[in-house]
């Protein structure tokens, strides 16, 4: 892992990414180790992220999707360093902090924040809104007790919930108001990246609708970047600025959200668009969908060469024996096909 | 959750933030239980702390004339074999118990509580201290007594003067040697609680470890600890009264709950009463303190405080 990324021109990486780019990633790796029998040895891994190499503009949503276990979370949860990853670099900023530890990181944290899927989990039942809200702005010191409380009401009223709720517990709110908490704690510290891991997925459609309006104002108003991790592809389609597709630890296509949705070159992203459902029935009876057979493989024995290739329609012999290349198409698109063009 | 938004000022004029405690008091006196239990309580530690100020009987006069009396005027709850006045001994033994029981409970409880959460937090330290714990699980733990009590008895008397000596020796070994339960299931509540998205969001915040786990993982395991801490109570009065029993507690002559029991067990054929009011005395205490646990514990958890 250190060779790998001391091997790359670093400082070239850094200038790029202080212009445009906030988050660049290169070949990230997060495997978990299986123990088995009675000692306990290590029998083999699960590879959870297995060679991510992407980066995040400044100011975009990128939207991250793809089948539950594909390594959507993991991937995010790694990129705010919750997870130490196994190998590759994390660029935050120029920084590189996939080997950062302690204070350093710590430092870092402000910068990057998570908003969570399940808002009822993610809020300490035994805190006040209050507590939960002011806890960052302690934790790191900024403001003083006056200031926190004032802080806390901005806070609150800025992503729709009265003010006068800091003394209440999480239980006493419903679903959409717990989000709409998590999303005022995210944002305490001013972060400049945020990791949204699923955060409709356990909400109403209609509170859906309210909270990814809040999150695109808050971005506008506070010029957020959103890694987008969803597998909800009609929001991505509407929230995200590009879209990257995951397959069992991996990458499989990345694209703009208008080029990914018109015309998606890898075969699973082609499956996976085929399952939205339209709105018109009548294009909806006639709609083609791509069947995928067979289940995910195991992440801790992937199938070789290409991963997509036990379950892909167009699968050939050399799917099975090269590993496709993540290469860049003439549009500026990636994808990892060897077919696509 | 109606407390809350009934006494809120429709001003919208800033509040200070709620004090928790009184929050859960109010919870509290709503639980009929536990309002009982602390009554009694509160009735036993001051018939125990004040009771010998107004009945001033010394709990080891001797009155040979008066032995084996029933209840009567001159002593309410009657006298034993050699003529003490049976009120005058509960109470002063009584000190002695609930002193003892308390005091073991927090020592046990504060040590299984803290070797519960560093092994459920520390991954590192999971399986050594789990198998200490298993280690002392494993200990026959009369023969164990025996062994702290003599090796220590001595020093712990020069040191602090025969009875605070017996105590500390007493209250340590208690603590020492029960704590194991409550240590394993803070445990197991710590790998639970640890695992919730709040302590993921409070670490990605970049909270300190020590924070997490003061503000975040303990006032939730909280309900585990209620509980063995009121049972610790009741365990701790009565393996005192059974290592007074063995002549390893205080001096015979030197009253607690568990001694007078087992005085009275002798005289049980004859008379019955004796064996009463030191039973009574351990089993509302028990009870009481059992009931105010269980208030506790609901008054502590936001999600039922306020039903």
């Amino acid at each position: 892992m250190t060779t790998d990324a001391l091997d790359r021109p670093a400082a070239a990486v850094a200038a790029a990414a202080r212009s445009a780019t906030l988050v660049v990633v290169e070949d990230l790796a997060l495997h978990f180790p299986v123990y088995q029998g009675l000692l306990r040895r290590q029998v083999g891994s699960v590879r959870a992220v297995d060679g991510l190499t992407f980066d995040i503009r400044r100011g975009e949503t990128l939207g991250l999707v793809g089948e539950s276990g594909c390594g959507k979370s993991t991937t995010g949860r790694a990129l705010l360093r919750l997870y130490k990853p196994t190998g590759g670099r994390i660029a935050f900023d120029g920084r590189d902090i996939a080997t950062l530890e302690g204070e350093a990181l710590r430092a870092m944290r402000p910068r990057m924040q998570m908003i969570f899927q399940d808002p009822q989990a993610s809020l300490n039942p035994r805190m006040t809104v209050g507590a939960i809200v002011e806890e960052p702005l302690i934790e790191h010191g900024v403001l003083r007790q006056a200031g926190r409380r004032e802080r806390v009401r901005e806070l609150l009223d800025a992503v729709g919930l009265n003010p006068e709720y800091v003394n209440r517990y999480p239980h006493e709110f419903s679903g959409g108001q717990r989000q709409r908490i998590g999303i005022a704690r995210a944002l305490a510290l001013d972060p400049d990246f945020i990791v949204c891991d699923e955060p409709i997925a356990a909400l109403d459609v209609s509170i859906q609708a309210q909270v990814v309006n809040l999150l695109q104002d808050l971005q506008r108003k506070l010029g957020l970047t959103y890694l987008f991790i969803s597998h909800d592809l009609s929001m991505v389609r509407y929230i995200a600025t590009r879209v990257a597709v995951m397959y069992l630890g991996r990458m499989m296509e990345l694209a703009e959200v208008h080029d990914l949705f018109r015309a998606p070159k890898h075969p699973y992203t082609r499956a996976l668009l085929s399952a939205v459902p339209v709105p018109d029935p009548k294009v909806e009876a006639t709609r083609q969908r791509i069947l995928l057979k067979g289940d995910i493989p195991s992440p801790v024995n992937p199938p070789s060469g290409c991963r997509f290739r036990t379950r892909c329609p167009w699968a050939a012999e050399v799917c099975a024996k090269e590993e496709p290349e993540w290469r860049t198409l003439a549009d500026g698109r990636k994808v990892a096909c060897h077919f696509a063009e | 959750m109606t407390d809350a938004t009934a006494d809120r000022p429709a001003a919208a004029a800033p509040r200070p933030a709620r004090s928790q405690w009184w929050d859960v008091w109010r919870q509290f006196k709503t639980h009929r239980g536990a309002l009982v239990g602390a009554a009694i309580f509160l009735v036993i530690v001051a018939g125990v702390v004040v009771g010998p100020w107004l009945w001033t009987y010394s709990p080891g006069f001797i009155d040979i004339r008066a032995r084996n009396q029933g209840p009567s005027l001159m002593h309410p709850l009657g006298t034993d074999q050699l003529g003490r006045d049976m009120l005058a001994r509960t109470m002063a033994g009584g000190k002695v118990s609930v002193a003892v029981g308390v005091t073991a409970m927090l020592l046990s409880i504060s040590l299984g509580t803290a070797i519960g959460v560093l092994a459920g937090y520390f991954r590192r330290l999971d399986n050594p201290l789990m198998r200490v714990t298993d280690l002392f699980l494993a200990l026959p733990l009369l023969p164990l007594l025996l062994v702290m009590v003599t090796l220590f008895r001595e020093s712990l008397s020069g040191r602090f003067g025969p009875e605070a000596g017996t105590f500390i020796l007493i209250v340590g070994a208690i603590g020492a040697t029960s704590w194991m339960q409550a240590a394993r299931i803070v445990r197991s509540a710590v790998l639970a609680v640890k695992e919730q998205e709040f302590v993921l969001a409070a670490h990605s915040i970049g909270t300190r470890r020590r924070r997490i786990i003061f503000r975040h993982i303990l006032p939730n395991v909280l309900s585990p600890i209620m509980v063995s801490a009121t049972l610790g109570i009741a365990s701790a009065i009565i393996t005192e009264s059974a290592l007074s029993f063995l002549g390893l507690g205080f001096p015979p002559d030197f009253p607690t709950w568990g001694r007078l029991l087992y005085d009275a067990v002798d005289y049980l054929q004859q008379y019955p009463e004796r064996v009463l009011w030191p039973g009574l005395a351990i089993s509302l205490t028990v009870l009481s303190v059992n009931y105010v646990g269980d208030g506790l514990r609901d008054a502590m958890d936001p999600r039922i405080r306020g039903r």
